[in-house]
């Protein structure tokens, strides 16, 4: 019970930082039809900028959050602007194309920055537990799980209720009607690309909290993103919720009971664990949980 | 005024579909621009609001002028905030909104006093969009969604409206409402330019009329003397010639904008 207990609450934890970075893709991928690749660099140059405003200049936690989310949103705008928004009204191919350049510039950049140090932020979680049923419960874990929803949440209010998210929405719908409409569609691109690169950086700091380090080669965990967004469908962020918390417990569960259960499966199955349920997914339903179907001929 | 001088527009950089062509539309009048399939009628209006980027059509001559300022080479939205508001050929409704939501959006450019004020406009003239408010937008039938869009429109309170074919797919009962709806639209002070195959209903409100046959101005007249013209009661009209060809040019025309809406 405490064992099934512990592992269900881990997954939940990953789960919510699974969802931060499918919704990240989602965002881009909705507003301008384009799989963005370069988010796992996004991320992990969100941890770092986090670690550099928490343990280098010595800000709190949260205060650095902030601020490397600041500066990726920075980052993201400026990469729409300057790499992407010439690639309109060319193939989604040739553009998704530019985001695996920018993934190895972004990847690159970090790998300098960091140097030859190890990645850490300077969360209050480390690796504290709680007792809850007899399971010891890692609070960062809790954590993810709120901060996830919490993000993601806010995300989904201001695409409903605002009217700068209106304007986003109607440009994911159709573009020259959103045009006609007097809608900047070129900002709203660059809107996209900033919240997104934004909820990378949110997902990387929590990612990082609660680990005693990481290289920049971490940046590939975020990879986990692309099932999740094949399970919850490409353009639904609410599938990317379902989708991120489905595999953060499968992952999960899969590193604890296998060894027990299934040894012959061999070490590390739970690593990929995602992608099997992604190739499942692909045969089965292949728009996923709540995506478009016509989403799939893109 | 809105005036286009001597405009020439190629798609692709190569293929010329408009050669030349001129026309007025005054303050406080509604304009007919008139013709067949092909013409060139929606690159006209591409031309004024901004949109031939989006088809790789670009303006190779001649200017578009607002009150006597030119406005060829801004963009859709700076376009819109200048006054010229669209609807779109096919209706081009944003399907997965509310009707609320449509309307909103259309209202972009505008204050939030002024989306309000726009929104209570649009609901007192279509009572049957505010039974509906809430409902989604893709679920009107093809009437409701040709009043949504022309509410839209003038959600920016534009003081140019441009209308590409209002009355297509549209009940011939609904195309009587349409009618008195624009002429009511002109009257409180917006100018109308509007794009039409259906000659009767758009010559029976124009002051003035245009047609367009393979990108050139044909025929520049007030709308009184289009309608006596005899090529246009022959060819747009339908009062004589062959009434088998032109019914089967009818059906074939209706085919192909179901392709394309
Ligand atoms: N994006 C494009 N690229 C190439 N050619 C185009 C493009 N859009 C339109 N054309 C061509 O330009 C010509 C004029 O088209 P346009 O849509 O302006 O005509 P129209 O008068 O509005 O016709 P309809 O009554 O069918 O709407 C047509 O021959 C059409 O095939
Ligand atoms: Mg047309």
């Amino acid at each position: 019970m405490g064992e099934l207990l512990a592992s269900l609450m881990r997954g939940l934890g990953t789960g919510g930082v699974y969802a931060m970075l499918g919704v990240s893709f989602v965002i881009i991928y909705r507003a301008t039809g384009v799989v963005n690749f370069a988010t796992p660099a996004l991320m992990i140059l969100g941890a770092f900028f986090t670690g550099y405003f928490g343990v280098s200049i010595g800000l709190p936690f949260i205060v650095s959050v902030i601020l490397a989310m600041i500066v990726l949103a920075a980052i993201g705008l400026a990469s729409e602007r300057i790499a992407l928004r010439p690639m309109v009204g060319r193939p989604a191919f040739s553009a998704a194309t530019v985001t695996v350049g920018l993934f190895i510039v972004f990847l690159v950049l970090a790998g300098r920055l960091l140097g030859s140090e190890l990645l850490v932020v300077n969360d209050p979680f480390g690796l504290n537990t709680l007792d809850v049923l007899g399971a010891r419960i890692f609070t960062v874990d809790i954590a993810r799980l709120i901060v996830g929803l919490v993000a993601i949440g806010l995300v989904g209010l201001f695409l409903t209720r605002s009217r700068t998210g209106l304007a986003m929405r109607a440009t994911a719908f159709d573009q020259e009607t959103s045009l006609a409409q007097g809608i900047n569609v070129g900002r709203m691109f660059g809107l996209s690309w900033g919240i997104a690169a934004a909820m990378a950086a949110l997902a990387g700091a929590m990612l990082v909290a609660g680990s005693s380090g990481v290289e920049t080669t971490f940046a590939l965990v975020a990879l986990k993103a692309l099932p999740v967004i094949i399970l919850g469908g490409l353009d639904s962020i609410k599938g990317s919720v379902v989708a991120g918390i489905i595999i953060g417990i499968a992952e999960s569960l899969t590193r604890t009971y296998q060894p027990q259960f299934a040894p012959w499966l061999g070490a590390n199955f739970d690593v990929i664990v995602p992608y099997l349920i992604m190739i499942i997914v692909l045969m089965v339903r292949p728009y996923g949980l709540y995506g478009t179907k016509e989403v799939v001929r893109v | 005024m809105l005036a286009v001088e001597n405009l020439e527009v190629v798609y692709e950089d190569v293929i010329l579909v408009l050669k030349g062509v001129s026309l007025q539309v005054p303050e406080g009048s509604i304009v007919a621009l008139l013709g067949p399939n092909g013409a060139g009628k929606t690159t006209v209006l591409r031309a004024i609001t901004g949109l031939l980027d989006v088809h790789r059509g670009k303006i190779s001559k001649g200017r578009v002028s607002l009150d006597g300022v030119d406005i060829n080479g801004k963009s859709a939205p700076e376009i819109v905030a200048a006054g010229i508001g669209q609807v779109m050929e096919g209706r081009r409704i944003f399907r997965e909104f509310t009707v609320d939501e449509n309307l909103r959006a259309g209202g972009h450019t505008a204050t939030r006093a002024q989306i309000a004020e726009g929104l209570e406009r649009a609901y007192a003239m279509f009572p049957l969009l505010a039974e509906r408010r809430k409902a989604t937008a893709g679920y009107l039938s093809g009437g409701e969604q040709q009043m949504l869009a022309i509410g839209r429109a003038l959600m920016s309170q534009p003081k140019y409206l441009l209308l590409d074919e209002p009355s297509l797919g549209v009940a011939p009962k609904i195309i009587q409402q349409l009618r008195d709806l624009i002429v009511q639209i002109n009257e409180s002070g917006t100018s109308v330019l509007l794009v039409e195959q259906n000659a009767n209903m758009a010559l029976s409100i124009a002051t003035h009329g245009y047609v367009l046959e393979t990108g050139r101005i044909v025929m520049d007249k007030p709308a009184a003397q289009l309608r006596e013209d005899d090529d246009v009661k022959e060819f747009y009209l339908g009062l004589r010639g062959d009434e088998r060809g032109s019914l089967r040019d009818v059906k074939q025309y209706r085919r192909r904008k179901r392709w394309l809406s």
